[in-house]
């Protein structure tokens, strides 16, 4: 991404002091957060912990056994110290492996404390060595994902992302390989309706899901895998994503990273404002997970085209840019670099208001030049999309010229069928062929491209920003928790004190040890 | 297509067949795929399929392949089928589809609280996603869900909800309507399930002071309220917006009837 000769922050005549601000804000509204975050661990989290030691599997009842064991040691021995004590702890004590203990775990058959002295000095040694064999082979993953892309060449911007969500994984690979043929750079599965809600990540490879198919290990792995074999096939790596949110983000970041996933979404607020999940709850679990991505590689996209699909995208412009800015703290604050953070934003302003398109190129240039480093995630109309697929084509094409004139890094492909039906072959087809002429046909016009200095465009970036800032001085004041308590974003009302999986939430107390956390704080491998 | 022979005239202005640009043309487009490589054959059999479908002479105007295995087609053509419109069926609903605007209205007009539904899965059913699907701010089918409207206060208990327990949230929360959702419907479970609550309700309140009770699921009889003891049944493609407008309906008195009730 050239900046000499289409720097939007220069072309937009942006306040650079102002900018400073933003960000200054945007940490003094997360700092707090992070506070309590780092107090505070959570039942996924000390799941995660056992799924990077190696624990997989579910039992008769398919209930997994990070769950089965992380129950029974939290009735026993609390959570409050975290569960690889209690646990490697009986696992020194009976002699039994790491699978051996969660099975008798739920059978009754072994007890749980929170060890002391030598006996805790020898649990953590032996959680941490447990442990950091995960860690290392979501560092093996890394290493093989950019040997791949070596040897296929960097994949030029846009990235071009494609949905498959046929709810039966078998019948997800052969369209996903369908996809990358036709051109798509980078697939997501779409997860099935409700398992954010889930309290723990289904096993094995799933035939059934409604509306999408279940984030499990096996299905990770088996489309990676088919990807692995179209990528060589193509010449070209084609990326997989997936869903880090909802009541398990940091267990299915972790087996993202021990599945070699490329893109994850992870948003700091979805879960709180459109699943009504718990802020502390949402705030703990995403910083581990974050941690996770940081670690495996992982580009994660953020969720802020959601709060354009509930608030109106004119009025609610700045709570993008407010929300961009508190992604990308607490994505930096968890070590995230710059090509990681696929910021989100979408083309969701109503087609009927005059300008609208002026409009969509100022606020989709404000992002990028806030955030010239990053990626950026280019979400398409959905909306003002109806039964129309005539109108709706057009809107796509509109959209796929605002993301060439504005250098958009990861464009999510429109489909005129959004609201219709799940897209047929012939829809994503017709959806690549409208991106290919744009981007053909538009070739290199950002070069070309500068809005007049105060002129309509400018003018409405920096009006953006500015309300950006006052949102973000309001937020501070009153606090972030009190502000989505508020219903400050997508208009919706989530107190820190409600929500699901609060009862998942535990406070640390001293002694409280996570090897995971601290093999990925250390940045260490052993 | 020759077209005198088809003016119109008053005695048949209900017979109808689709219009190109001439009354009575007939004409028709569309679009389909067919699992083929684009070659000859692919075309001769999208023609041939669209014949079988009426349209003569059909015209395949455009194909291209998709992949080495597909081809997609763009047929236009005359079509000979006729309809009076005097034979069509219009399911009627019974009660008027709002808006979110025009609902959060009647409510502040007719209720002046927050209308108050308490929602729930209940018996061993997990799968909250019709629930979430109606109540959830995400939504369904692109609408939001009853949690966006500002004047429903929603509390969404979640799946595996006693029925007890049901009927103390809903008194606890002063609910105006209960919603429940079914999907499994294993040795009908969802049948079951169903008429233990509403015997619960019926037994727990007055009948003037029962909140209403609703329930949804991919396999219910929307006929089958009274054998089930609920006062509404959606079924499958149910959207957000269709149930809140039913509950205004069925919960907000007119200003009318509310006058001469105060």
């Amino acid at each position: 991404m050239s900046r000499t000769t289409t720097d939007p922050r220069r072309m937009l005549d942006l306040d650079p002091v102002t900018i400073r601000k933003a960000r200054s804000l945007a940490r003094k509204a997360g700092a707090p957060v992070v506070t309590i975050a780092k107090r505070h661990t959570t039942v996924s989290v000390e799941r995660a912990v056992l799924r990077l030691a190696g624990l997989e599997g579910a039992d008769v009842e398919g209930i997994p056994w990070v769950n089965r064991l992380v129950d029974v040691v939290s009735e026993e021995a609390g959570l409050a110290q975290g569960v690889a004590l209690p646990v490697w702890d009986a696992m020194l004590r009976t002699g039994d492996d790491l699978l051996t203990v969660a099975q008798k775990a739920a059978a009754g058959s072994v007890t749980f404390r929170v060890p002391e002295g030598k006996d805790a000095a020898r649990a953590a040694r032996a959680s941490r060595a447990q442990v950091a064999a995960g860690v290392r082979r979501i560092d093996a993953n890394r290493k093989h994902r950019d040997k791949l892309i070596a040897k296929y060449g960097p994949q030029p911007a846009p990235w071009i992302y494609l949905i498959v969500a046929t709810g039966d994984i078998y019948e997800d690979i052969p369209q996903a390989q369908a996809a990358a043929r036709e051109g798509a750079d980078v697939i997501a599965v779409i997860r099935s309706t409700g398992q954010s809600l889930l309290d723990y990540v289904p096993e094995g490879a799933t035939r059934e899901g409604y509306a999408g198919t279940y984030a499990t290990q096996e299905n990770f792995r088996l489309m990676r895998a088919a990807l692995d074999e179209t990528s060589a096939e193509l010449g070209r790596y084609v990326r997989l994503t997936n869903y880090a949110s909802g009541l398990c983000m940091p267990e299915i970041a972790s087996l993202a990273g021990l599945q070699r996933l490329d893109m994850m979404l992870n948003d700091s607020m979805y879960g709180i404002l459109f699943r009504d999940i718990n802020p502390i709850r949402t705030f703990v679990d995403q910083r581990f997970s974050r941690q996770i991505h940081a670690r495996a590689g992982i580009i994660i996209n953020t969720g802020e085209d959601n709060y354009l699909t509930t608030a109106d995208a004119v009025d609610a412009a700045h709570t993008v840019t407010v929300s961009q800015l508190l992604n990308e703290f607490f994505a930096k604050e968890a070590g995230l670099e710059n090509w990681q953070l696929g910021l989100g934003h979408a083309f969701e302003i109503n087609p009927d208001i005059p300008d609208s398109f002026r409009l969509e190129l100022a606020h989709a240039m404000l992002a990028r030049a806030l955030f010239p480093d990053a990626p950026l995630k280019w979400m398409p109309p959905t909306k003002h999309m109806t039964g129309d697929v005539f109108r709706g084509y057009l809107l796509d094409g509109f959209f796929n010229l605002a993301g060439a004139l504005t250098g958009q890094g990861i464009l999510l492909v429109g489909m005129m069928t959004e609201a219709v039906v799940t897209p047929w072959l012939s829809d994503r087809d017709l959806a690549l062929q409208n991106v290919r002429y744009v981007f053909n046909a538009a070739g290199n016009l950002r070069e070309d491209f500068r809005p007049a200095p105060d002129g309509f465009i400018a003018n409405r970036a920096r009006q953006v920003l500015g309300e950006a800032v006052d949102l973000l001085e309001r937020i501070v004041d009153d606090t972030l928790l009190d502000a989505i308590a508020d219903g400050t974003f997508g208009l919706m009302k989530r107190p820190a004190d409600a929500g699901r999986g609060l009862d998942g939430v535990v406070r640390k107390e001293s002694g409280y040890l996570n090897p995971a956390t601290d093999l990925l704080e250390e940045g260490a491998t052993r | 297509m020759s077209t005198p022979q088809r003016r119109p005239n008053k005695a048949n202005k209900n017979i109808v067949r689709p219009y190109g640009d001439a009354t009575g043309d007939g004409m028709v487009q569309m679009s389909f795929t067919l699992p083929l490589p684009h070659d000859k054959r692919a075309e001769g059999a999208a023609q041939l399929f669209a014949t079988k479908m009426g349209m003569d002479p059909a015209m395949v105007v455009h194909a291209k392949a998709m992949g080495p295995d597909f081809t997609f087609f763009v047929v236009y053509g005359p079509v000979h089928h006729l309809v009076d419109v005097r034979d069509v069926v219009i399911v009627e609903r019974d009660y008027p589809l709002l808006s979110p605007k025009e609902i959060n209205g009647v409510i502040k007009k007719g209720l002046r609280r927050p209308l108050v539904v308490v929602g729930a899965c209940i018996g061993t059913d997990a799968h909250t996603v019709g629930i979430d699907a109606i109540l959830n701010i995400k939504g369904f089918a692109g609408e939001k869900g009853l949690e966006y409207y500002s004047e429903i206060t929603v509390v969404n208990l979640g799946a595996q909800v006693s029925v007890p327990d049901l009927v103390e949230q809903a008194r606890t929360h002063k609910a105006d309507a209960v919603l429940v959702s079914q999907v499994v419907t294993q040795r009908d479970a969802h049948l079951h399930n169903t008429k233990e609550m509403s015997a619960a309700f019926r037994e727990a309140f007055p009948a003037e002071k029962r909140p209403l009770l609703v329930v949804g699921g991919p396999r219910f009889d929307e006929l089958a309220t009274a054998e089930l003891g609920v006062d509404r049944i959606f079924g499958r493609g149910t959207t957000p917006g269709e149930v809140a407008s039913y509950l205004v309906s069925a919960l907000v008195p007119a200003p009318t009837t509310r006058k001469k009730a105060s």
